[in-house]
């Protein structure tokens, strides 16, 4: 009885350990940004511009940085999701043993390359890529900074939807073949709908993965905090401007405080998305 | 061997079968003919090729990887490893039931129109009128009629079986092949799909695995005995339960092995 009660209670522990540290940084941040509130207060972070050093006024608009991350987060997935999809159907369902075993560990290893090794990449070959191939002034911009990381969430998105994909059951795909369907039909009506709530999971993760990224984005979105729904131009991402001034910004200042106002708000970003896709997995992981 | 009577009657002609997993043989020279409109109960010790056998005839074995089959086998007079033959032409006229009921994860309504729709049927009330038809065919549909858009997952296990059923029949097989389709079932349910069968042997040949000898007996008409890959006996039920010639068959319908 002891002894149930006791590994009960070091399981208690490590969960709330968990939810603990959550409710501290969530504190932590609160605490470093609260003087915002009272100076200039809350209504300046929607302002169109984001200017936090000046001589004349500084702003402190989160509009710029949070568009810049949506516009940069949709077009990766925009990206990722069609190629992740249609790879991880083909490696589950398709491919032959011979070919699984060179994709897979293909897919690992691009999933285990450090994202300022890729912003590397999308500096020196990506960017003069896009550059050139649209008669641009410079190559970094939004649309570059979606490639690589669309190239940063596929592996994720990839290996999750497969796993979901492999763990239908056999029986329903024979069931399907036995009535006269085709692969292609059994495929796209029973298999995919079976592995749906995991495929969602699998874009979400992605897409958290694309949200929270700094390295790769700081490197070749060109950096520019600017309201915009063309790929073509320079954004700034939520994440790229906390990793950026972080370093410069005088300790308690406004500037200070702002950032962690960027930083809450990244976090609501990311935490709406967990819900919403577990809301997802919900409402279709069982057929109700 | 059965007589001549059905000679002209044959729904399955099966010459000189043999076939492989890879290096290992699980079905030697098997020569058979099933005839059409009636049950025929393939019985032996777990392992003998029954399933193996059964998968054949609707070319299921063929998406398992490194198998190899030689002989013929004729449906309605057409070779179905014939290199013309259309695989999805034979699925039609050659239904499936497994031993684990396997309704996909959709609506009662959708499972039985899976079949239909694949094969191109595209109105609503044609689908109905399919759904309905084959639910009650599977004596289902007064227990599910008014919650076809429920999914199927929620039915007792007799019942996901009987949907099973209703799905084959949507396609308007002419040909049922069932592997042990009550083995996983509860005793109620058993009885329910064994009387199923008996309805439905008047408009369909169907071909039953069984492992249970009195459902052999009581449901069939023709038995076929394998054991280790032969088909070491095949008669008329009767005959072969009450007088069978082979030592072998002897031994395994009284228990004393299997
Ligand atoms: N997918 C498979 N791969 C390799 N061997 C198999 C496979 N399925 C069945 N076998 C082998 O073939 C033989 C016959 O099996 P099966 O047809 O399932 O027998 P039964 O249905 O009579 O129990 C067994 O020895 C079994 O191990
Ligand atoms: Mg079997």
């Amino acid at each position: 009885m002891f002894k149930d009660k006791a590994i009960k209670g070091v399981f208690v522990g490590m969960a709330s350990t968990s939810i603990f540290i959550m409710l501290l940084i969530f504190v932590f941040l609160f605490k470093e940004a609260f003087p915002f509130i009272k100076h200039p207060g809350l209504s300046s972070l929607l302002d169109m511009k984001w200017v936090p050093v000046s001589f004349q006024q500084e702003r402190f608009g989160l509009l710029p940085l949070a568009s810049g991350t949506c516009l940069i987060t949709m077009l990766a997935m925009l990206f990722a999701v069609p190629v992740s999809f249609f790879s991880s159907i083909y490696i589950a369902e398709v491919a032959r043993p011979m070919e699984r075993e060179i994709l897979k560990p293909f897919i690992e290893l691009l999933a285990s390359i450090p994202s300022v090794v890729l912003g590397f990449f999308g500096l020196i070959v990506l960017a003069p890529l896009i550059k050139s191939f649209f008669g641009l002034q410079s190559g970094l911009n939004a649309i570059s900074g979606s490639i690589l990381l669309a190239l940063m969430a596929t592996p994720t998105i990839i290996s999750v939807s497969e796993d979901a994909i492999n763990s239908v059951p056999s029986s329903y795909k024979n069931a399907s073949l036995a009535l006269g369907a085709s692969r292609v039909q059994t495929i796209f009506k029973v298999v995919v709908p079976a592995a749906l709530p995991g495929i969602i999971a699998a874009v979400m993760l992605g897409a958290g993965r694309v949200i929270g990224e700094t390295m790769a984005v700081l490197m070749v979105t060109g950096n520019a905090a600017r309201i915009t729904a063309n790929p073509l131009e320079s954004v700034r991402t939520m994440t790229a401007t906390i990793a950026a001034e972080m370093g410069e910004v005088p300790f308690g200042s406004t500037h200070y405080q702002a950032l962690f106002w960027v930083g809450i708000v990244l976090l609501v970003m990311t935490f709406s998305l967990n819900v919403f896709s577990q809301k997802i997995l919900k409402k279709y992981g069982a057929f109700k | 061997m059965v007589g001549q009577e059905f000679s002209n009657n044959r729904a399955i002609e099966v010459n000189s079968l043999n076939f492989y997993y890879g290096d290992s043989q699980a079905l030697f020279d098997i020569n058979i003919a099933i005839p059409r409109k009636m049950v025929t109960a393939l019985i032996g010790p777990s392992g003998c090729g029954k399933s193996t056998f059964l998968r054949t005839l609707n070319r299921m074995n063929d998406i398992i990887d490194d198998v190899r089959l030689d002989g013929r086998i004729m449906v309605d007079g057409d070779d179905i490893y014939d290199s013309k033959m259309n695989i999805v032409t034979l699925r039609k006229k050659v239904g499936m039931v497994f031993q684990k009921s396997n309704p996909f994860p959709k609506s009662i309504f959708d499972n039985v129109a899976y079949g239909p729709r694949i094969h191109g049927t595209k109105s609503n009330s044609q689908l109905a009128e399919i759904v309905e038809k084959s639910l009650e065919r599977s004596g289902l549909w007064e227990e599910v009629k008014d919650r076809l858009d429920d999914s199927a997952l929620g039915l007792s296990g007799g019942q996901q079986q009987r949907l099973c059923i209703a799905r084959a029949l949507a396609v308007q097989p002419e040909i049922l092949l069932m592997d042990e389709p009550a083995s996983a079932l509860d005793p109620r349910s058993t009885t329910k799909v064994e009387d199923l069968i008996g309805e439905l042997k008047k408009d369909y040949t169907i071909i039953i695995v069984t492992h249970n000898m009195q459902q052999a007996a009581r449901d069939s008409d023709h038995t076929a005995f394998f054991y280790e890959g032969r088909l070491v006996e095949y008669d008329e039920t009767s005959n072969l339960f009450t007088n069978p010639k082979e030592k072998q068959t002897e031994d395994y319908i009284t228990g004393r092995f299997g």
